[in-house]
């Protein structure tokens, strides 16, 4: 276990406020030349750039939220001419339309650093093997594990994710002995593993996982089976993508980058910045970002913050694991989905054949998540014929499929069936909860 | 005429989900004359005749599912080896496609029934009834 960075990772406080007010002052003012609709915002409130002094005047910058990459899309918010943007990345907005990241070289340096920080903590160095079975492309979650395993050195498998034999295949014959995926991945290679009997042909030492929230008790599973030290890190494709945040060896929370990275709890009610400890909704400020920049950024993860010494030695704060959402968005592996992205594809469909009513009903089985739609056929769309409803359901799953990247099994079901409660009908049956 | 009326019932593939159907029809004594279920992975379809048609799609609606009426074709034929036959060899020779055939659970003045849909029922119909295949007074099947 080594601290990468002592002297940005262990600064002292007063100094790292210090070189947060700096770098917000020049972000601000930076984003207020070349970021429109940050400059309205900051019109609509009547402050200008001088007006922020520091981070102790972080509470008067404007919110930014995820609809204005929607409102913005694609690069509306970058303030880099493409020229300088090396890289981008994508995920699912609340709609149809996703959401665009770019990504400068600079920015690419300053994502493989936060996350190389995090595996050098981890004893992960350049005798390490590191295989990264997270989804490469624009999902975040590959190349950002891949960069920071690059940066350490380390040997990376770049295999990216599914066909679970060939995991353990490779992981076992290319000796790997650092794992990176989603925890409900992680759980499924685990369970297959001790089904194959094969643990102790393993080298694995760490596991390195995020992108989906999980449990002390899912973490306890995953490290008996695989045999390893299973490590949570934290990140949105908004503020940067994995590696915002990460644990230490001592697991105990993760430490958020706060050289790069400012982080605020909020009421989201009123949007009062709570006290340390409080728990509310996250927020956060990239301070460095150069591409992409965007400060106060609402992330919906509801969460607290500590600024407690960490046993590491570390002075950045650390943030608990996300308890839940403060919108409707759901996590169905690893991919992030809005019930509104399967209003907008039913909506579509003609109201002859359905209803606009619909329910999602999300399980999990063998440890991967169920996804069930089911969708209210209209009265005047049932005919004597089973090969018309086949076809609706047909063409409403590949819809789906190609809204939301991963898929949906349709179920049609009869008029007026989806349980209504005061008149409103219950969109999302959840029953995952408690079977991580 | 040979044209008979039948409900068609969208299931869920639920347990209890024909059970609960044909609890429907029995509280409110609605008799059975036919049925067949047509099934798939996800859901089913429950052909039915019935000796009150309209009586046994309104409660069934009120029950909550969807139903259809549609027309079918009652055929009376012998109930020995190659009665089906004769009707299908007619059929086919005509180009017509049948897509889905049942039998009544009891008989009509000896003659077994045979419940067809094709994809033209007036033709069907009309190449029935010139090689000698009679009519069929709708109330008599629905009461089989």
């Amino acid at each position: 276990m080594s601290i990468r960075t002592p002297e940005i990772e262990c600064m002292p406080r007063e100094e790292l406020k210090k070189l947060q007010s700096e770098r917000l002052c020049a972000q601000v003012a930076r984003m207020y030349e070349r970021v429109e609709c940050f400059r309205n915002r900051m019109d609509a409130k009547g402050l200008k750039p001088s007006d922020i002094h520091g981070v102790e005047d972080l509470h008067l910058v404007p919110f930014s939220y995820k609809s204005d990459l929607r409102d913005y899309y694609p690069y509306g918010l970058f303030a880099e001419p493409l020229k300088n943007i090396v890289r981008v990345h994508a995920s699912s907005g609340t709609t149809g339309k996703r959401i665009v990241v770019g990504y400068t070289q600079n920015d690419l340096d300053m994502w493989a650093e936060c996350v190389a920080r995090m595996m050098n903590g981890l004893g992960i160095d350049d005798t390490s093997i590191v295989q990264i079975a997270y989804g490469y492309g624009l999902f975040t979650g590959g190349l950002g594990a891949h960069g920071g395993a690059e940066r350490v050195g380390a040997t990376v498998i770049p295999i990216s994710s599914g066909n679970t034999a060939l995991q353990i295949q490779t992981m076992i014959d290319f000796e790997a002995t650092v794992l990176c995926c989603t925890p409900s991945y992680a759980m499924y290679l685990g369970e297959e593993v001790q089904k194959m009997g094969v643990k102790d042909q393993l080298k694995l030492k760490v596991g390195i996982f995020g992108a989906e929230p999980w449990s002390e008790d899912m973490r306890a599973k995953i490290e008996e089976a695989l045999g390893i030290k299973a490590y949570d890190i934290y990140g949105l494709s908004e503020i940067l993508g994995p590696g915002v945040s990460g644990e230490c060896e001592h697991q105990c929370g993760m430490h958020v980058w706060e050289d790069n990275f400012i982080p605020e709890i909020i009421d989201p009610d009123t949007g009062e910045v709570l006290p340390m400890g409080a728990t509310g909704e996250l927020v956060f400020s990239a301070i460095t970002k150069e591409g992409f920049p965007i400060l106060r950024y609402r992330t919906r993860d509801i969460c607290s913050l500590t600024d407690e010494p960490c046993k590491c030695g570390r002075t950045h704060i650390r943030m608990r694991k996300p308890s839940g959402r403060t919108d409707d968005m759901l996590i169905i592996r690893g991919v992030n989905v809005f019930p509104s992205q399967i209003e907008e594809v039913l909506l579509k469909v003609s109201g002859d054949q359905i209803t606009p009513n619909y329910q999602i009903v999300l399980d999990r089985v063998n440890n991967t998540d169920t996804f069930d739609v089911n969708v209210e056929m209209s009265e005047s769309f049932f005919s004597d014929d089973v090969k018309s409803i086949e076809r609706l359901e047909r063409t409403i799953t590949e819809q789906l499929r190609s809204m939301l990247g991963i898929s949906a099994k349709v179920h049609l079901v009869n008029p007026k069936s989806i349980v209504r409660s005061e008149g409103k009908a219950k969109r999302v049956i959840d029953n995952r909860n408690g079977k991580m | 005429m040979m044209f008979i009326r039948q409900l068609s019932v969208f299931l869920e593939n639920k347990p209890g989900r024909l059970c609960a159907a044909t609890d429907t029809l029995a509280k409110q004594g609605i008799n059975i004359s036919a049925l067949t279920l047509a099934d798939t992975s996800e859901f089913g379809i429950l052909r039915l005749l019935v000796d009150q048609p309209d009586r046994a799609r309104d409660v069934l609606t009120e029950s909550g599912v969807v139903v259809r009426i549609s027309e079918v074709i009652a055929v009376a034929m012998d109930d020995a080896p190659g009665g089906a036959g004769g009707i299908l060899h007619l059929l086919s020779e005509a180009g017509l496609n049948v897509e889905y055939m049942y039998a009544c659970v009891g008989r009509l003045s000896g003659k077994a029934i045979m419940v067809i849909r094709t994809d033209d029922l007036e033709l069907a119909a009309d190449i029935l009834h010139r090689n000698g295949y009679g009519d069929i007074n709708p109330a008599e099947v629905y009461r089989i």
